[in-house]
């Protein structure tokens, strides 16, 4: 009997690892190796080199922290963040709470929103740029201000007051705030209506007092969830920032995300490995760490529902 | 007087849903319009909401400029998504299955050690990727574009929680028949999961066709650019050709309307789920 048991056991172990196996190499070998070693480059001078052999301890980690541009990369993101998570966030519950509720043509509004998401950043940004925020004269912004009498204002060049912020932020507010209204839709139609049914008989007027209530409890564990994705895309901001702001010139000193930040420090001029192997290292941690503690602070993994 | 007020909450809202929607779909408007418009219709002093004249040669005039790969772009992004999307659902779907039902001693740790890599979200990590597709040679391949970005760990896990609630009656009647788990599982169970297979397809075919970081880190030839490295090379250029440009972006997002519009059913679905496990 044991060694039936025991061939049996193989049996699953084997079959086990055809089906995981091939994805499990893949895994490794292109995100734990890469991982492994970065953490090894950034210990070594690896300018234009892969298989670095000097030795330099922490001198790339003293070096990136100490950069006031590494520093002030991680205030970009601060700021990025401050604007757009709360933006997007009540754009789409409040898209998604209209739309919930509508008697007629929901399928129309909900594709509305939801058909930015198609879109690349790239092609966003463009529009934005040469277009919508053109710091020209014929720009879409600058010829509404026009009516008024107001002089155009070059929008991503300005830096007092930091009107590229407004161009930053209403690219991906326009660009993601569909996606989320979906999360909130699916969210919405998990309540159950005996919820509805019993806060009325309680008293509860439809409105506020029952999207106060009712609603936005019920809502708790997509709203973690919302606000998770939204940090965690807001820390790999590149591309946006990348094409409205860079031009033959080359990327002004401000407005530069971690990652912009990174891809100029590891792949532009010089190509120190070392050094962005390093800050990638940090910037992994950092959002590792703000992954983590965000889901306990909100309580993940405690199920509800 | 309470209907009344409620009738007329709901017309405000309705006007105020539809001023968004408008606002929401003015910069495709905008695309189209500068697509087909003359240079000096774009840049006109006196802007019009409608170009003086359209111009549909603009779209010859794109495919025909030397200067801008667009042709060879747009077939090195149609290659890249295809192929990423197959080459993600294979190994991820397996993956999700093995771990929902064979059992297996180390397949807790297997999970955690997939699951692991969500908390380093891929574009954090280019540096590290770029070391290692350089060190193999890939730079400027599809292969470095596609391969890479091909283990997602997110396929993987909505792939898991999707066949931990699949019917198991369907594969013990399998079961029965004979058929072990490698013919349970393409006879039975992938057969009945079209819905899943299509919601993360199209979430990682979007992905695909819209990623920048990587294949402009990998991308440095112009013969292996894509389409939004096309487009950001001619965004940031000198001199740029606007009317160009813009017609360009436009054929670029004309596929993914498509899909978007014939499938959206599948993206919501994909987006749901991406969603409520993440």
């Amino acid at each position: 009997m044991p060694s039936a048991s025991r061939r049996r056991r193989r049996h699953h172990a084997l079959w086990f690892w055809v089906f995981t196996g091939p994805f499990v190499a893949g895994l490794v070998l292109f995100t734990y190796v890469p991982l492994g070693w970065s953490v090894f480059l950034s210990f070594h001078d690896a300018h234009n080199t892969v298989t670095p052999s000097h030795f330099t301890g922490l001198a790339n980690y003293r070096q990136i922290l100490g950069d006031p541009a590494f520093r002030s990369s991680l205030a970009t993101f601060a700021v990025f963040t401050a604007f757009i998570v709360p933006a997007t966030y009540a754009l789409s519950l409040a898209l998604a709470l209209a739309v919930n509720r509508l008697r007629f043509a929901r399928a129309f509004f909900r594709s509305v929103f939801f058909l930015p998401t198609a879109c690349s950043y790239v092609v966003a940004a463009l529009i934005w740029k040469m277009s919508l925020f053109n710091g020209v004269r014929f720009g879409l912004a600058n010829t509404v201000l026009g009516w008024f009498g107001a002089e155009p204002v070059a929008w991503l060049s300005t830096t007092h007051p930091p009107w590229y912020w407004l161009v930053i932020v209403t690219v991906r507010l326009w660009l993601q705030t569909g996606f989320y209204m979906i999360l909130f839709l699916a969210g919405l139609q998990r309540i159950p209506a005996r919820l509805y049914e019993a806060a009325a008989l309680d008293g509860a007027r439809p409105g506020w007092q029952t999207f106060r209530h009712i609603t936005f409890p019920a809502l708790r564990s997509t709203s973690v969830a919302v606000v998770l994705l939204l940090v965690i895309n807001a820390f790999q901001a590149f591309d946006e920032f990348f094409n409205l702001l860079s031009n033959a010139q080359g990327y002004p000193p401000y407005a530069r995300p971690p990652l912009v930040h990174l891809y100029y420090t590891a792949l532009g001029q010089g190509q120190d490995l070392g050094l962005g192997s390093a800050g990638a290292v940090v910037l992994a941690l950092i959002i590792a760490v703000v992954t983590v503690v965000q889901g306990r602070w909100f309580g993940l993994g405690r199920k509800e529902e | 007087m309470h209907d009344a007020l409620t009738r007329l909450g709901r017309a405000l809202r309705l006007v105020l849903l539809t001023a968004l929607a408008v606002l929401f779909l003015i910069p495709f408007y905008l695309l189209l319009r500068n697509g087909l418009a003359d240079e000096a219709d774009i840049t006109a002093p006196d802007w019009t909401f409608f170009p003086h004249r359209l111009h549909w040669s603009n779209l010859r005039e794109l495919f025909d400029d030397p200067g801008v790969p667009m042709a060879h772009a747009l077939l090195n992004s149609t290659l890249i998504a295809v192929l990423t999307t197959a080459g993600t659902l294979l190994p991820a779907s397996l993956a999700g299955y093995g771990l929902a039902r064979i059992p297996y001693r180390h397949a807790n740790a297997v999970f955690y050690a997939i699951l692991g890599t969500l908390l380093v979200p891929a574009a954090v990590t280019f540096v590290p990727s770029f070391v290692l597709v350089s060190s193999l040679g890939w730079v400027s391949s599809l292969r470095g574009l596609i391969v890479p970005t091909l283990f997602s760990a997110f396929a993987c896990f909505v792939f898991r929680q999707y066949f931990l609630g699949f019917p198991r009656e369907l594969e013990d009647a399998a079961q029965v028949d004979g058929l072990g788990y490698w013919r349970t599982y393409w006879r039975v169970v992938v057969p009945n999961s079209a819905p899943v297979f299509a919601a993360v397809g199209v979430i990682v075919f979007i992905g695909a066709w819209n990623a920048f970081l990587w294949p402009l880190v990998i991308g440095q030839d112009q013969d292996a650019w894509t389409v939004q490295v096309a487009l950001s090379a001619f965004t940031t250029a000198q001199t740029v050709n606007l009317h160009e440009l813009f017609i360009a972006a436009a054929v670029s997002i004309l596929p993914l309307l498509l899909v978007f519009l014939l499938l959206q059913r599948y993206i919501v679905a994909g987006v749901e789920r991406s969603g409520i496990d993440d």
